[in-house]
């Protein structure tokens, strides 16, 4: 049994319905209700900004199969320090989640450990490996909200165009990490001035290019929405925004780090800034940036991806791709959006990372309206405090953000009418 | 040799890119006064008596190796090697952990072979023992940097506007790298020379020149330095084949003509004769390929020598051999 909750005196934020101002906001039974419940406990969120419960499209929690970096329960927990309520988790476990056995394996899971919201993503094809088809039908029945092959992506464009056209019929979105194999071959960074410096295998914008702009043609051929996981090279931003522009039904997600970190984070080797699509250079992110303000990209995920230290402490080239990112997502994004580069206002960014998410995925998630299920974050965009990965509720430590100097940070997270977490107190179970 | 107000205070040498030019000079007086050594009637010294020194080559090496081995038995150093087959690594341990065990043999200076870009730096940065970069994949060989720059001053004199042609795999050279970071802070002007697959143009940004035919640098070099080509399985896609690089980058006998007299013919070894040089070229007058080998072993006797804490030589032990 969940309590009611007066959240009283915030600027309430709800992108899906256009609010933006200071009101007070009621919860009974883990729903939003326009009256105060009897009996409800008192939240003061004066000076505070109250939001719906943050969405996140992209995270790896590593199980079934790679318990070791994260689990569902640890990942949840990471979600929850950060203010996310919700988060789509990608296929990419071992055995990866091409069947619905898997699904319905970590959808136990989850609803026995994790202490917010977790949905699923399919493979497009069996074993990630590109070739055969994984059993979308299936997939779309035990309850995934899209397909993807994250981590790999789809090569063979017969493969991919008749993944697409096939899964209009169940109205699941497909997403695709954009990288065409062949052009990032061996890359393990940005091909540019950092790798020629430092001798390093590049992995050239171009690889992501040409594969945003076959999802592109796809999209348009197929009349279907394909959605282009992690964008990291401007020329992919205006791909995209032209195609937009056309009424292509393609969107597009921007993580923290393309927007914060660039290649020369790796003049000295650190690991924990290997990640996939790699860092590029300012230029991509003044572009991506621009995109983000004229609303080429619609959407703000993480791609939180754990790995134990002693996978991460080895030769760069050996090393895993991926970061941490779900507890420095919303500080990051309010850091260099909203503070330092004043390129979109703070009503947008929690539209990016509220009901546009929920719209794409259709996830009855994302809003404030009343009969909505309690989600709630409460942040303080002008929160200032220093990330320390050793606090983390990660089994890992791969965060390229330590001692990052940070202003914004979620201060409540409610799941479903629940307080699942907040600064002072921390978890609550 | 004068005496320099700085001194060197790095138990590793990773990357030439990681010093300032004074550093780099300081290293290159200290070989001076090393080299002196060298042409003794006795050629030892005990600079690094009682220091043991592991030569690590994960990577195939004769030599570097050698030089390097050679060059720490003059100095008085016990010297082991370890080859990838020899150590764990072919086992599954980690390279870090081999590291560490061979620290734990209380190696002093470990001098590093590995297939790795950053391998190198990335011992330095975990163990206590000085690290000594002898190739990490195509990231550095500064030792090699450091001797052809040791070279070039020998016999030109001076290295600030000097003007060096490097010819060759560009993209995947270590040698390239630390040449280009060495000689660019002395105050050379380099110049790249290759096919534009394998001197792509973001070697602009590392303020050097690029030439895409041999024949552009001819009159205008000072330097040539030549780098093994190699066409093995993962470069055909980079150039069609050896005959058609040939053709383009090779220093023929006819186009070494063209070279001004005094231009030094250099190259790291191991030479494919016929390929990127005519083989008259390699044994004629403007060759310096053998100096560069002797010049090798001073060079990394003051690598060593520093890289142990010594103070620069010319302060313990003025060298009167040396101009």
């Amino acid at each position: 049994m969940t309590e009611s909750l007066h959240i009283k005196g915030g600027r309430v934020i709800d992108p899906a319905n256009g609010g933006d101002g200071i009101r007070d906001l009621f919860v009974e039974n883990g729903i939003i209700v326009d009256r105060k419940p009897s009996g409800a406990v008192e939240i003061d969120a004066t000076g505070k900004v109250v939001t719906p419960g943050l969405i996140d499209i992209h995270v790896h929690f590593r199980e079934p199969g790679q318990s070791h970096k994260e689990t569902i329960a640890s990942g949840s927990r990471c979600a929850a320090a950060g203010g996310f309520t919700t988060v789509v988790c990608m296929p990419n476990t071992s055995p990866v989640a091409d069947s619905p056995a898997t699904i319905a394996w970590i959808q136990e899971r989850a609803a026995s450990t994790a202490i917010v919201n977790v949905y699923c993503t399919g493979a497009i094809t069996r074993g990630l490996a590109g070739e055969e088809m994984a059993p979308i039908g299936a997939l779309a029945n035990a309850g995934v909200v899209a397909l993807t092959d994250d981590g790999r992506c789809v090569q063979n464009h017969g493969v991919m165009r008749r993944a697409v056209e096939y899964a209009r019929q169940f109205g699941l979105p497909v997403m695709d990490h954009c990288q065409e194999a062949t052009l990032s071959a061996d890359g393990v960074m940005n091909e540019g001035e950092w790798s020629t410096r430092l001798g390093l295998p590049g992995w050239p914008a171009l690889a992501e290019d040409l594969i945003v702009a076959r999802n592109i043609l796809l999209a348009e051929e197929t009349a279907h929405p394909i959605h282009c996981q992690h964008i990291s090279s401007a020329r992919s931003i205006r791909l995209l925004r032209d195609a937009r522009r056309r009424g292509v039904p393609i969107t597009a997600e921007v993580c923290p780090h393309h927007i914060s970190l660039t290649d020369e984070g790796l003049k000295t080797f650190d690991t924990n800034f290997k990640v996939n699509p790699p860092l590029r250079t300012p230029a991509d992110i003044d572009e991506i940036i621009a995109g983000i303000a004229d609303g080429t990209i619609t959407i703000l995920a993480s791609d939180h991806a754990p790995h134990a230290p002693y996978e991460k402490e080895v030769e760069l080239d050996r090393a895993p791709f991926g970061m941490l990112g779900l507890e420095t997502e919303l500080p990051v994004f309010l850091e260099i959006l909203l503070h330092q580069r004043k390129a979109v206002t703070l009503p947008r960014i929690i539209e990016m990372l509220t009901i546009n998410p929920a719209k794409l995925l259709r996830l009855d998630r994302g809003t404030l309206s009343t009969g909505a299920v309690a989600d709630i974050t409460i942040l303080d965009p002008d929160h200032a405090w220093t990330y320390d990965k050793n606090d983390s509720p990660s089994l890992s430590r791969n965060s390229p953000f330590h001692g990052f100097p940070l202003r914004g940070r979620a201060l409540t997270t409610i799941v479903g009418g629940k307080l699942v977490w907040d600064l002072e107190n921390g978890f609550r179970n | 040799m004068t005496t320099t107000p700085h001194s060197w205070k790095h138990k590793d040498l990773c990357a030439l890119a990681d010093h300032t030019a004074e550093e780099l000079k300081l290293i290159l007086d200290t070989a001076t006064a090393f080299k002196g050594v060298g042409e003794r009637n006795l050629k030892k010294v005990p600079a690094l008596r009682g220091k043991t020194l592991v030569n690590f080559f994960v990577e195939p090496s004769t030599r570097t190796r050698i030089s390097f081995e050679l060059a720490a038995m003059r100095l008085s150093a016990d010297v082991v090697n370890i080859s990838a087959s020899a150590s764990s690594l072919e086992k599954g341990e980690t390279l870090l952990d081999t590291a560490r065990n061979l620290e734990a043999l209380r190696a002093d200076l470990i001098v590093i072979r590995h297939k790795s870009a950053g391998s190198a730096r990335f011992l330095a940065d975990r163990l206590g023992a000085s690290v000594i970069n002898a190739g990490d994949g195509a990231h550095e060989h500064p030792t090699q940097g450091l001797l052809d720059a040791f070279t070039i001053r020998e016999k030109l004199g001076r290295i600030d506007g000097v003007r060096v042609a490097i010819v060759g795999d560009i993209l995947f050279s270590r040698v390239a790298r630390s040449n280009i970071q060495l000689l660019t802070k002395l105050g050379a002007k380099v110049t790249l020379v290759g096919p534009p697959t394998l001197v792509p143009s973001t070697f602009s940004a590392l303020g050097v020149g690029i030439a895409h035919s041999i024949d552009e640098v001819l009159e205008s070099s000072d330097v040539i330095n030549l780098l093994r080509i190699q066409h093995e399985r993962q470069r055909k896609e980079y150039f069609p084949g050896v005959g058609e690089y040939t053709a383009r980058f090779g220093l023929t006998k006819k186009r070494a003509g063209r070279l001004h007299e005094g231009c030094l013919i250099m190259h790291p070894g191991p030479m494919n004769r016929g390929v990127e040089i005519d083989s008259d070229v390699a044994d004629g007058p403007g060759s310096v390929i053998l100096d560069q080998v002797t010049n090798g072993l001073a060079v990394r006797m003051a690598v060593l020598y520093l890289c142990s804490g010594g103070a620069p030589f010319a302060r313990i032990e003025p060298n009167t051999d040396t101009p």
